[in-house]
């Protein structure tokens, strides 16, 4: 726990001992309570966005990975519905986007992968040199920029990627994929307000209900029971 | 260039929990008092409040609270032949900045040392031997005993309001607290949180195997409080948003809300935030500091503020980094072994496991840190080391709850991290999940230490503070014995899956771990083994006093805020009943 929670990939990946004695096989919608599913596959599609810094090119880039990231099904609507992209272009925007509170001061060394990111980079500048990279390669291997190819190629395409296997000219692919899938997963499960998890749709489908999040009067009652709200609550419903 | 302010008192460099409790405790005594707080003010009746403190991406994801990297960093390297290389924005510990400090985005897990730890040295020699502590080892004894610091400790469990429940009160051992915990002359101040659903399947397995669990003592209290300052805290929520965050229900202890609303009111305190203290003024003939430097962050001016008593109150990193700046003490050389500022070194060593069972209801966003339980049957020297190869040990930590979805999404071994069926597993699991946690002891190593980098400044052109740092073998053993005990446990539990994640040879900067650093300015029994001493009053300028965890010589296997807190106030008592009257060295070196 260590006070404070991390996705678990993201903590010591690589030293663990898996001990799955077993690993029951996906029964997919166990645990979505039947409202969530519903509510996720009527909600209608996100309306054109104006945008505030991606380009074209990145805009169909990030569409295309969002959506092979998290597709359309039983439990949700797609990355794009779910308004991931106008989260990543909000985000790419902000001071959080153009390095705020970031140490930039060079010398630039590579050092070691324990030494973390050593990138002149923000992040926006990141992202534009990791779509230019993956495209390029994109096309080196399917004649085709990414958001062109197939469903199945871009699941290959993103694969090689995780893995490190696609070879950009500007950095890692692995760095590039792992922040990738990072900003896609903010856009996905953070509050509404910055424009990603749209009509809730991760909240939902996890039964995340939200705010006010004030549970001292209901952790005798619901140890082990299922604590089920009509409808999850954002910032927005608050304010 | 340089304004010159006029003296006060007392001038403290860094408000957070600590400062702001010496500059309570010095304007009682009578003396004026100035703050020098490098971040902005906190408001928590604007900023801590419904709905906006519940944003994770803000708050626990951008990490709002922490400190600005792009004003002052730390630069990082595993062994001294490698080149230290800036963290540019934090990962593995997370310093904070404003007034409060880190304590207001700490997990509040509170805790004291064993007696034992306080003469660890001594009773390791005692029980295996001269010649079982390595060479390389180099822990002392602390020059305070557990006895000397109990009364502190429990004034500053009634600062915080601190759940809990005791397992040794006044030499009475009683079941379902620790009873492996020092003497208490009190009962926590306020009762355990209620236990959520993973933590009380956890005590279970624990008992099943011989093992002794309570619930985990938390800075916030079960109900409302009213602390020593005057001050009434509000109840925990369980609201599940408290790590890296601050508290809406006025509960969690910090800086802010259990001392700032009563220091704020008082005349002789003046609080400068934006101040960023670059220097102390050393008078090296005198062995005194006569004032400190700081900038103006908002106007960029600089000003010099003499003072009769200077009290250094930063993070780890600032405290050793403003003796280095100063040419206060001889810097250390992994070398030679010689010179102590930056010596000592230590990070804590945890290592995490999750269980994961199949219908089961854990409400995973509920909950706080103090509704888990805890097993400690495998700490410090409370168990027998014989054969085992290594020192020290930790504590188990473990429950369900506690994490809002951006972070707190869970999901079994082996599957995929993206992609329809990572979806689906993430919904099949999300409620079926308990964490474990192992808090294990850093006894230090010659090779770990801080120095200020040769390459990277920071933002007033100041070298960074560089860190030497990577886990020992014996740390590593002490980890790995740690986490056969947790999965022991989780198999008397029974899951579907399970995952024990072992720390990695090489330490890095980059996942969030713990923000338990400590050492560099450690204190000890005389001048030739420490910069402080057991008042934290540095040897070589008698009216410089340093506080936080920056003293520690090592680190037991428990976090350390309860222990900087006590001694703070074990300090600042010395201070006012001796130093005041008869300013000068209070121990003979």
């Amino acid at each position: 726990m260590a006070e404070i929670k991390l996705p678990r990939r993201e903590f010591l990946k690589g030293a663990g001992v898996a001990g799955a004695s077993a690993a029951a096989a996906v029964s997919g919608l166990a645990a979505c309570t039947p409202e969530a599913a519903t509510t996720a596959s009527n909600a209608p599609a996100a309306a054109p966005q104006a945008r505030l810094v991606i380009t074209p090119e990145e805009e169909a880039f990030f569409s295309a990975a969002v959506d092979t990231m998290i597709p359309a099904d039983q439990l949700s609507p797609s990355g794009t519905d779910c308004g991931c992209v106008t989260f990543i272009d909000r985000q790419l925007a902000s001071a959080w986007g153009g390095g705020a509170k970031m140490y930039r001061a060079g010398p630039y060394l590579k050092g070691t992968p324990e030494q973390g990111y050593q990138l002149p980079l923000t992040p926006h500048q990141f992202f534009v040199a990791g779509i230019r990279a993956a495209n390029a390669w994109s096309q080196k291997t399917y004649n085709k920029s990414f958001d062109l190819l197939s469903p199945e190629q871009r699941a290959e395409a993103l694969t090689a990627m995780q893995e490190g296997k696609a070879e950009f000219d500007a950095f890692e692919s692995r760095l590039f994929f792992q922040r990738l899938l990072q900003i896609t997963m903010e856009g996905f499960f953070s509050d509404p307000i910055y424009g990603g998890n749209r009509n809730k749709a991760s909240w939902r489908m996890l039964g995340y209900p939200g705010l006010p999040a004030t549970y001292a009067d209901k952790i005798d009652e619901y140890r082990d029971k299922r604590y089920v709200v009509a409808e999850p609550l954002s910032i927005a419903d608050f304010s | 260039m340089v304004t010159k302010l006029n003296e006060v008192d007392c001038v403290i460099i860094g408000v957070g929990l600590t400062g702001a409790m010496l500059a309570k405790e010095m304007t009682m005594a009578g003396l004026t008092v100035v703050g020098l707080e490098r971040g902005p003010d906190r408001r928590p009746n604007e900023e801590f409040v419904l709905p906006r403190i519940r944003d994770e991406l803000r708050y626990q994801t951008r990490m709002e609270l922490m400190a600005d990297n792009s004003v002052d960093t730390v630069t990082f390297r595993n062994t001294s032949d490698m080149t230290a290389l800036p963290i540019r924005r934090w990962g593995a510990f997370l310093p904070g900045e404003g007034v409060g400090g880190t304590s207001n985005h700490w997990g509040g897990s509170h805790w004291r040392y064993l007696p034992t730890d306080f003469k660890i040295r001594s009773v390791i020699t005692e029980k295996y031997g001269a010649r079982a502590i390595p060479e390389d080892m180099t822990i002392q004894d602390w020059p305070v005993t557990y006895d000397e610091l109990e009364p502190y400790y429990d004034k500053f469990d009634k600062l915080c309001g601190v759940s809990g429940k005791a397992g040794n009160l006044k030499g009475q051992k009683i079941e379902g607290g620790n009873i492996f915990e020092g003497p208490r002359s009190d009962e926590y101040p306020s009762k355990p949180l209620k236990s959520s659903a993973g933590a009380l399947m956890v005590a279970e397995a624990a008992k099943s195997l011989g093992y002794h669990p309570f619930p985990a003592p938390f800075a916030a209290p079960s109900a409302p409080y009213t602390n020593i300052y005057g001050v009434t805290l509000g109840a925990c929520e369980y609201c599940g948003f408290c790590g890296r965050n601050s508290c809406e229900a006025n509960a969690k202890a910090s800086g802010t809300i259990n001392v700032m609303p009563v220091l704020r009111n008082e005349p002789k305190f003046q609080l400068r935030t934006h101040a960023f203290a670059s220097k102390l003024n050393y008078d090296r003939q005198a062995k005194r500091v006569t004032s400190v430097f700081y900038t103006d962050m908002n106007t960029g001016e600089e000003y010099e503020q003499p003072a009769n008593i200077v009290i250094l109150a930063g993070f780890v990193f600032t405290n050793t980094q403003m003796l280095l700046h100063s040419g206060i003490g001889q810097p250390y050389d992994p070398r030679t072994g010689r010179g102590l500022v930056g010596k000592n070194y230590c990070y804590q060593f945890e290592a995490p496991a999750t269980a994961f069972f199949e219908n089961k209801n854990l409400s995973p966003f509920m909950g706080a840190p103090g509704d888990a339980v805890v097993f400690d049957d495998f700490n410090g020297e409370s168990f027998d080391h014989t054969g085992l190869g290594f020192f020290g040990g930790g504590y188990v930590r473990a429950g369900s709850g506690a994490s809002p979805p951006i972070g707190g999404r869970d999901v079994p071994p082996e599957t995929p991290s993206w992609g329809s069926k990572w979806k689906a597993e993430t919904v099949k699991w999300y409620y079926g999940v308990v964490d474990f946690n192992t808090q294990g002891s850093v006894y230090a190593n010659r090779a770990n230490y801080m120095d200020l980098d040769p390459t990277y400044k920071d933002s007033l052109g100041r070298p960074l503070i560089r860190m030497t740092y990577n886990g020992t073998e014996n740390d590593h053993k002490m980890s790995a014995y740690l986490l056969t005990k947790v999965e022991a446990c989780i198999k008397a539990m029974n899951p579907s899956v399970y995952e024990v994640r072992p720390r990695p040879k090489m330490f890095t900067v980059v996942p969030y771990q713990s923000t338990h650093n400590t050492g560099g300015t450690m204190m000890g029994s005389t001048p030739g083994n420490s910069v402080v001493n057991r008042y934290q009053q540095a040897w070589d300028a008698h009216n410089l006093f340093i506080m936080g965890a920056s003293t520690f010589p090592q680190q037991p296997g428990y976090n350390p805020t309860g222990t900087l807190g006590a001694l703070a106030y074990w300090s600042v008592d010395k201070i006012k009943s001796s130093y005041l009257n008869n300013p000068g060295p209070l121990v003979q070196a």
